[in-house]
């Protein structure tokens, strides 16, 4: 029965339909400042500022720290930074630019003001969705959403913004509280054959291992995507590993840029409000 | 996007430290495609690298060095130094890197 | 390898270069700077004698071998060695579970250190081997290193 109900509303949720009044005691900056204590006070040793570093920031993780930092000497996405570079740079057709999408200069830093809400939309946009809304805009074709191409600009312009800390608006309309309460809701709801939700890794269990691998806490982990992961041997998006994620609790991945992954991107993301950009990351 | 070579070369003192991370899929022979079929060895196997013009390094690769492999040597050496590095695949294919040692 | 089969490579190297940037497919001949003897060996020992005439090593302190304890990931392996042995021609870094245990050698010339440092494929938990040829004679240095099954998406 659960089950069913939690279905029921992440339908009426996604499909926008619904009044945020059911919502209304949700506070995401309250939210936002209860997640840090519960990591404060879970890893006392971790320095604020250390969570964009993710799994690296655990003191039990000293040794993996190590070796990341040996790879970071000369990361494996400096190619993508490369060919992302290449990108943006190169204008469209028609002359234009991707800058000339966006209202804030490359040097000043692009990504840390994504995601954010669009009221005129009713939608979150994300990096991705506006550089391929850029491409599209200027009769081009957009490319995949989870890895090549997007992964390599976003990795360059994530780049681009490393250090420049993220001030996201808090959600405070009705539709972006909803948008906040979905993602939310998708973050803390149990799904698939495991019966796992993300927060079971990311929260309750962050600093544990699963077999070899030591599970990195939820703070921070926005701040560092798109990552190369020598799993994949290339770049990928974040919502690319939110598909991979979904499908190792044998769950049904979401579609990359489609409602439920911005939304939950949405929330993420501003858990990690106030953390400073740290794209692109390395990671094993 | 053409194979890259990226390189980064530091004098520190007369200690100059040179590194290099070359785009390759660096193919074992031995991994499989959706298909089934094995995806053919596909790697570098020779690279060389000179400074102002003289071999200072041979070196021969096998499948095992990773994808998206990375090379970094020292030698005695100056700022201003010109590095250039060539690597060669199975195929014949040849691609090549420089940069002045900073 | 000895100082006049260096120069010899280099030649060849340089042909190879040349031809390459004509746009021409290179004969097989011209590829014989890889050691395919020592490279299809299955035995870490064999490689070695392929490469260098002899198996003969000696333990040496003065041989660093850094790699991690426990692989973050065994397709993505850093590994350093380093060394103040004199004269040093040649170091070549074997994993010796790996399918062919020979993973790279690297040819000194003069004004080189001895220092070479790579990222490596290792396909379970093995020995990694560090072998420096320093004034014709070889060394080496040897260190476990674990490679595991990761836990998600490891």
């Amino acid at each position: 029965m659960k089950k069913f109900m939690i279905s029921a509303l992440s339908l009426l949720l996604v499909s926008g339909g619904v009044v945020s009044s059911v919502w209304a005691e949700a506070n995401p900056e309250e939210d936002r400042q209860h997640f840090v204590q519960y990591f404060q006070q879970r890893f006392p040793e971790i320095a604020m500022e250390d969570y964009v570093d993710g799994a690296y920031a655990l003191p039990v993780n000293a040794a993996g720290r190590e070796e990341w930092l040996t790879i970071e000497e000369f990361p494996p996405y400096e190619l993508a930074l490369g060919e992302g570079e290449e990108l943006w740079n190169t204008p469209f057709a028609n002359g234009k630019t991707y800058q000339d999408c966006f209202p804030y200069q490359l040097e000043d830093g692009i990504k840390q003001h994504y995601p954010h809400w669009n009221e005129e939309r009713q939608m979150v946009v994300t990096l991705e969705l506006a550089l391929n809304e850029c491409r599209e805009a200027n009769g081009e074709k957009p490319f995949g959403w989870k890895k090549g191409k997007i992964a390599s600009l976003s990795a360059y312009v994530g780049f681009m913004s490393r250090g420049k800390v993220q001030n996201l608006e808090a959600p405070s309309t009705s539709g972006a509280l909803a948008a906040y309460e979905a993602g939310k809701h998708h973050y803390y709801a149990k799904r698939g054959q495991l019966n796992m939700s993300c927060a079971d890794c990311h929260v309750y269990n962050s600093g544990m291992r699963v077999r070899s691998e030591t599970l990195s806490p939820s703070l921070g982990h926005t701040t560092h995507f798109p990552v190369y992961r020598s799993k994949w041997g290339a770049m990928g998006t974040l919502h690319r590993r939110f598909g991979g994620c979904n499908e190792q609790v044998r769950a049904k991945s979401f579609k990359a840029q489609g409602p439920e992954y911005r939304n939950l991107e949405y929330f993420l993301a501003y858990m990690s409000n106030g953390l400073a950009i740290n794209s692109p990351g390395a990671r094993k | 996007m053409a194979n890259s070579v990226r390189m980064r070369a530091k004098a520190t003192g007369n200690v100059v430290e040179v590194k290099a991370l070359v785009q390759h899929p660096m193919d074992t022979g031995q991994a499989k495609d959706k298909n089934g079929n094995l995806i053919p060895e596909y790697f570098i196997q020779t690279v060389e690298a000179k400074v102002n013009g003289t071999t200072m390094l041979n070196a021969q690769w096998s499948v095992a060095v990773s994808k998206n492999p990375y090379l970094a040597f020292q030698y005695t050496g100056q700022k201003g130094d010109k590095v250039e590095l060539t690597c060669v695949d199975n195929k014949g294919e040849t691609f090549t890197g420089k940069t002045s040692v900073r | 390898m000895n100082r006049r089969s260096f120069l010899h490579n280099v030649f060849r190297t340089g042909t190879l270069a040349s031809l390459a940037v004509a746009g021409l497919a290179l004969p097989k001949q011209l590829l014989a700077a890889w050691n395919q003897k020592a490279f299809k060996s299955k035995q870490y020992t064999d490689a070695i004698s392929e490469l260098y005439g002899s198996s003969s090593m000696e333990e040496s302190d003065n041989i660093i071998l850094k790699a991690p304890d426990i692989a973050e990931n065994g397709a993505v392996v850093p590994v350093t060695v380093e060394s103040e042995l004199p004269n040093i021609e040649s170091i070549s870094i074997l994993v010796e579970a790996n399918p062919s245990p020979l993973a790279a050698e690297f040819n000194f010339g003069a004004g080189m250190r001895g220092y070479a440092s790579t990222r490596l494929k290792m396909g379970k938990t093995s020995n990694v081997h560090a072998v420096v040829k320093a004034d014709g004679k070889l060394y080496q240095a040897t260190k476990e290193v674990k490679v595991t099954i990761g836990g998600c998406g490891g």
